[in-house]
Parts: C-alpha cells; structure tokens; sequence
C-alpha cells in the first residue's frame, strides 16, 4: 500500500498473544487512519459502556498515511481508548517522532488489549516483538523510563511512556513520547497503567511508500509555501509558541481567569509567549517532519523554580497561570516540567487546581482539606506543590488526581467544575468567543478545544474573521471545523497546519500520497463520518442531548472586566441550529438518513 | 563559484525534513534509515545536530579506499561513490572520522551524501536553514559576522 503500511499489530497482554492483521483497505479509504481508524475499531470490538480501566477497554496507538512523510508538520499519531476522566471516546494526539517510528516498524495502528499481571513494556524492533519485564523502570519518571529502556533495547529507539501518575491511575494521566511530547487529554495514560503497561519501545528501518512521488513532492513544495507565507505558521509559531495567544485572548476579554470567575487578567503579559521567549526560551524545537517549531525548550534559572525542559504551551501557561489568579512564569514552567516528567495533561491539572482554590475561597475547602496548605488564588508555591502531591497522589493530591468534576462533586459542589462531560474547558473564554462554547459543549471528548478550533475564524481571522460576539452563522461553522479537524487528526496531519492549509490541500497530498482520490468533499465527508461515529459511540456509552451543555458560570455569570465585560455565552441560540445542520434529531441523535448517507448505518 | 555545504546546528530544531527529503530523493520512498543526512536529538538538553559527509579536501574515505570507488571530483567539490568499482569492502566507513560514510548491510550500499547532484534536496527541505549550500565567501562571512555578533554583545557587557 502507498502512505499506510498496510500492517496492524495486535497485543494481548493477558496472554502475550502477537497478532499481524492486514489493515482494512476499505475501511482505511472510509476513515482515513489514526483517530478515525482507531475509532472505528473501538466501536466494532468494545462496548461503550465498559469500565475505561478494567482489561475489556483496548489502547490503539494510531498513525496516519501522513505519518513518516515529508507532508509538513504531519508526522502525529493517536492514542484512542474509552477515557477514564469522562467515559467518552478519546483520542489524544501526539508530535515527535515515535508515530514515524512505528511506521518505519512497519504498523499503522497498534492495538492493545487484556493486562498484564505485572509491569511490562513492549519492544517492537521490526517484525521483531517482545514483551518485556518492566518492574525496573516502574515508578520511574518519563525521561529516566526513557533513557532506561534506550540503554537496554536501541539508543535511537523512539519511547512512548506513562510517569507515576499513569502507573497510579491519576483519571487525567497522559502517554509521553520522546520525553516532552504528550498525548494529553482524557486519562489516556490511566488506561496505559490499567493494562501494567509501562512503556512502548520502537525501533523501524522500513518505508512509507508513495503512489505519486513526484505529485508528492509538489503538492508538499506547495503546501510548505503556503504555510511559510501564513503570519501565524510562518513566524507567529517559532518566535512565540503557542503562547503567544495569551495576550492575543486578554486584549478582547476572552481569557479565562480565576477559574472563569473573569473573563480578563490584568497581568497576562507576565505569562505570555513574548515574556517566554525573552527571559526562559533557550531555542524553538520541532517535532517530527515539522516547519513551524512551536516546541519551546525552555530554562528557569531562579533557584526555587530551576530547570529545563519543554513548555509551556499557551493552554499550560493558562490553566497553571491566570486560570490559579498566578502571573509567575517560573512557578507555572516548574509546574509544566513536573507534568511532562510525571505525566500529567497540563490542562485538567491547572483547571483542577483553579476549581480548588474558588471553593478554598469561598471556604467549602479549609486547610485540613488541602494539607495545610493555603490554597488561596495567586498562590504559586502552593500550586507547584499540588502538581507534586498529585502526580504521587499525595494527600490532597489524590482528590486532585481525579479532576476537577469529581473533586467538587465530592464537597456537594459540581459547580464549582469548569467542565463539559467531567473534562476541564480550555483557555477560552466562550462568553467573550461565542463560537468556542458551541463546540466545547458539543465536542465528542467534551471540555476541549482542538476538535473545533473556531478561535482561528472568530479570534486571528484565519482564513476568514467572524466577530466573536455574534452567535450567528457559529453552528455552520463550527460544524466545518470539527468536521475538516476529524479528517485532519486521521491523516496524521497537525491541527496547526490548517495556518496555511485547507481541506483542498490536505486531500491534494493524500491523493498524491495513497492513490486513493480523495476530492476535498470526500474528504470533508470522512470527517464528518467520524464526528458522527464518535457520536453514536458517546450514545451507546450513556451520554445524552442533556451533556451538551455548558458550566453554569458560562451560562449566567457575566465576564466582570475587560473588553467582554457583562457578556455570557448564548449557547441555547446556537445548540438548536447545531443539531438541525448536523441532520440529528432533536434529542441530538443522528437521523437514519444521515448515518445512511455516511455509510454509518447499521 | 565553488558553492560549501554548512551545517548550522544552532538552528537545528530536530524536525528531521532533511532525513525525509534525502531518503526520498534517493530511493522514492520515506526511510530515514537510509538517509545520508541524521538529525540526531538529545532530549533533556533540548538540542539536535545534523551529521552528513563534508566532502572534505583531503578526505580519508578517498585515501583508503583501494579500487578508486571513493573519488575527490575536484569540478564540483564533492567526494563521489561509484558504486560499480566498489568492493564494498567497508573501510571508508572505518576511516571517516565524523562516521559520515556508512554500510548498508541489507542493500549491500554505501550510504554517503552525493550532494543530489549539485542541488542538494535536505537544504531546500530544512525549514530552519540548519543546512545551506551558498557560495563560499558569502556562507564563510555569515557565519563568521554570526560569532562576531556574539562578541559584540560580549564587549558592550564589559565595556
């Protein structure tokens, strides 16, 4: 086969039963690969209603046809499972290398099933695949698990991990690749330590092989231009990070502060990507086949916060900064090495805090809840210290390993959660960008924002602007959005190529790549089948029209200061048309025609 | 004039586009492991280092080789394999000090840079211009200006 490799393996760590399958060619043309692939598998061999952490649920390590090519910034993979932090389906997306490597091992799609009775991690060398003892290197951190389990199978070896926190089923736990990159939401990595699975070692020497090479090349020399010449993917990324947002949301009051309290953080810039890239960003890093460099390696010299490492990204500087009330960028760049080296997701980690320190305010929390420790917002030290305690499920910590939803639920308070179906929101303000909480509240992994990035339109004006405030025109368009990102997460391509790129030249490469023509509305079409898959998936699993909401806060509680001030997210106007245009009923199920029209019905 | 090949390390980010983009010059298909040029990363220190042939002046790979595969072609600048001469006895690859010169034991090859005819693939590919191929007063001067900048800075510190 040409882009995909044509190979799956399968795992079974109950009885170390090593499967090669032929991957489906059918249904990789329906779903591309990675996210939607892997989420066609979950729904054919898993029950949605089953235990995410017991050995029934599967992990699929999932790349697409893009993955080990040149196509640009298009080298990620997909980590899909039953999630444990909410129970929908997940699928966490990955840079670095390990998605190429495995690959070049030979495999589009890793699937693991039962556990293990005791740690174990795979390495997979070729068609050479051993399930190894891993008690050694249990409860070692992600980077020394890495630089271990390099010394004893291959140096160059690309390692995907789980820290202590996966190992102890912290529910927002992530799978970390080459040391710094995660796959970080939804509790991915729990489900990793579920199954005693410390570590997947890979090491390939193969190819991807091409139908058009010199298409190829000139559809990638294309779309490479196209992106060069994009202010945000050209230069906005490498000279700033993702970072460089936090400003961008404070100056139109759409930025998150003291758990959503505000809307507006006075001292935002203190956080932000050009105060990064001034005092801590030592260069800009890469991730696989990558030409933007959004990855910042970074450095606090100030003895209390001191470190290097990678980070942090716009949403881990907001949810461990503004979010918490905190405008220490060394104390929130401490906090995201101690996420990267225990693994954590940076987000439900910040977001969880900030829900603490509100009820530590409004004392529904008191010191004997929180160990002593003064949660109070602002409280940067305190903060950094509940990463540690929850990364070890300390104390406190324990409560805090289990996000925010379940922390309030468990003092009476579920809202004090800023979280759509138990996962946390972003760095968004939807009552300052009304678009966003459109698609937070109907996002398939819920609280998230990279399925339906309408930031892009409705905040930089990419490739169109549309006023934030407006709930006009906000359902056609963040259909288009989680739509075209569906297809785009299951080719292997990065979210933030669409600076630059579209579904035009996208589908342009994948037809050039695989021989499979892929016109761009066949293309659209395979992400909105995703979407819809992905829908009935959270069906089966128990969630209904009424999880498609927003916290109470968004809803009634307007934004106090700053440019959005007095405004709250009208999501009743958009939800409605929402569901009309996506052709699902009025309980928001997809009508028999629809699935028809997708080749989804049964 | 004669154009130099230059590696810029600093400007590395590890994206590894120059491993693709040879690979698939060379063999049409994506196999970093028969790539000419490696991006080799170091994690915990955040830095990365492309490794290809130098095409050196004097270059031990031509020195040893005993049939004349390995050649200085002295029109171009560039130190070319040929591949039918070759007896694949190996001992370019034990003689380049860089390790830039290696055996392929599966394709029976010697995979060593061949500057893709004179337009060298991985530079138009390197995003971060870690590799340029430029004239060489202008590459030698710019890099040179770059540590002189450094100095620079050095001096207003103390002065």
């Amino acid at each position: 086969m040409f882009g995909w490799t044509g190979n799956t393996l399968r795992l079974n760590l109950s009885n170390g039963a090593v499967i090669r399958e032929t991957t489906d060619t059918r249904l990789a043309k329906l779903y591309i690969g990675g996210r939607g692939l892997g989420t066609k598998i979950m729904f054919d061999e898993v029950d949605p209603r089953v235990d995410p952490l017991s050995p029934e649920n599967k992990l699929i390590f999932a790349t697409g046809p893009f993955t080990g090519t040149y196509a640009p910034s298009a080298g990620r993979y997909m980590v899909v499972t039953k999630g444990p932090l909410n129970g929908t389906i997940a699928s966490s997306n990955s840079g670095g290398s390990f998605g190429a490597e495995l690959k070049y091992a030979g495999y589009d799609l890793l699937i693991i099933e039962g556990k293990a009775t005791k740690p174990v991690y795979l390495w997979i060398n070729d068609d050479q695949v051993q399930i190894r003892d891993a008690a050694h290197v249990w409860g070692k951190t992600v980077p020394d698990t890495t630089d271990q389990l390099r010394a004893e199978t291959d140096e160059e070896a690309k390692v995907a991990c789980i820290g202590p926190s996966g190992e102890k089923l912290a529910l927002f736990a992530c799978v970390m690749n080459e040391m710094h990159r995660a796959a970080g939401r939804s509790g991915v990595g729990a489900v990793m330590g579920s199954k005693n699975l410390k570590a997947v070692v890979v090491a390939g020497s193969g190819k991807v092989e091409v139908a058009d090479p010199a298409g190829f090349r000139e559809a990638v020399l294309n779309a490479r231009h196209k992106i060069q010449a994009h202010p945000v993917g050209g230069q906005g990324l490498k000279a700033y990070g993702t970072d460089v947002l936090v400003n961008i949301l404070n100056e139109i009051g759409a930025l998150p502060a003291f758990n959503y309290r505000d809307g507006h953080f006075p001292t935002a810039d203190k956080v932000g990507g050009e105060s990064l890239s001034k005092n801590n960003l030592l260069r800009p890093k890469g991730c696989f086949s990558c030409i933007m460099s959004c990855g910042r390696f970074s450095r606090v010299t100030q003895s209390k916060f001191a470190g290097e490492g990678e980070g942090p990204e716009y949403e881990t500087a907001w949810a461990l900064g503004p979010d918490c009330g905190i405008d220490n960028l060394d104390a929130i760049i401490k906090a995201n090495f101690i996420c990267n080296e225990m693994g954590l997701d940076t987000i439900t980690m910040g977001s969880t805090i900030a829900c603490a320190m509100d009820m530590f305010e409004d004392g529904i929390l008191t010191l004997k809840d929180t160990d002593g420790i003064p949660l109070k917002f602002g409280n940067a030290e305190g903060m950094v210290e509940m990463v540690r305690k929850t990364a070890l499920r300390e104390g406190f910590g324990d409560k805090l390993a289990l996000g925010s939803y379940r922390l309030a639920e468990s003092y009476g308070h579920p809202e004090y959660s800023m979280s759509v179906k138990k996962q946390e929101t972003p760095a968004y303000d939807p009552r300052g960008v009304q678009g966003i909480g459109l698609n937070y509240a109907t996002n398939n992994r819920g609280g998230d924002h990279v399925r339906g990035y309408t930031i892009a339109v409705e905040v930089l004006g990419n490739p169109v602007a549309m006023d934030p405030h407006i709930t006009e025109g906000k359902a056609n368009l963040g259909i288009t959005f989680q739509n075209l990102t569906a297809a785009l997460d299951s080719s292997g391509a990065c979210l933030f190529s669409t600076f630059g790129l579209g579904a035009d030249e996208l589908s342009g490469m994948l037809t050039a790549l695989t021989g499979v023509p892929y016109p761009t509305q066949e293309f659209m079409k395979a992400g909105e089948r995703i979407w819809n898959l992905e829908r009935l998936w959270n069906l089966k699993a128990g969630f209904t029209a009424k999880d498609d909401t927003l916290p109470k806060r968004m809803l009634k509680d307007p934004i106090k200061t700053g440019p959005s001030k007095g405004k709250v997210s009208q999501l009743a106007k958009m939800l409605t048309e929402y569901y009309e245009l996506r052709g699902w009923d009025k309980m928001g199920i997809p009508t028999e025609k629809k699935l028809k029209e997708l080749s989804l019905a049964s | 004039m004669e154009k130099v090949l230059m590696i810029h390390a600093d400007k590395c980010t590890g994206c590894r586009n120059c491993e693709l983009a040879c690979s698939f010059f060379h063999e049409g298909a994506f196999r970093p492991r028969h790539s000419s040029v490696h991006a080799y990363s170091w994690e915990r220190e955040g830095l990365s280092v492309p490794m290809m042939c130098q095409h050196c002046e004097n270059a031990p790979c031509v020195s040893v080789c005993p049939t004349g595969a390995m050649q200085r072609n002295e029109a171009k600048g560039f130190v070319e394999w040929n591949k039918n001469v070759c007896i694949r006895c190996k001992m370019c690859t034990v003689a380049c000090p860089f390790g830039n010169a290696v055996y392929d034991a599966a394709g029976r090859n010697i995979i060593k840079c061949d500057m893709c005819q004179g337009d060298p693939e991985c530079v138009r590919f390197c995003p971060n211009e870690a590799l340029t191929y430029l004239e060489d007063t202008i590459a030698v001067r710019a890099r040179k200006k770059a540590f002189a900048a450094k100095f620079k800075e050095a001096f207003k510190e103390v002065s």
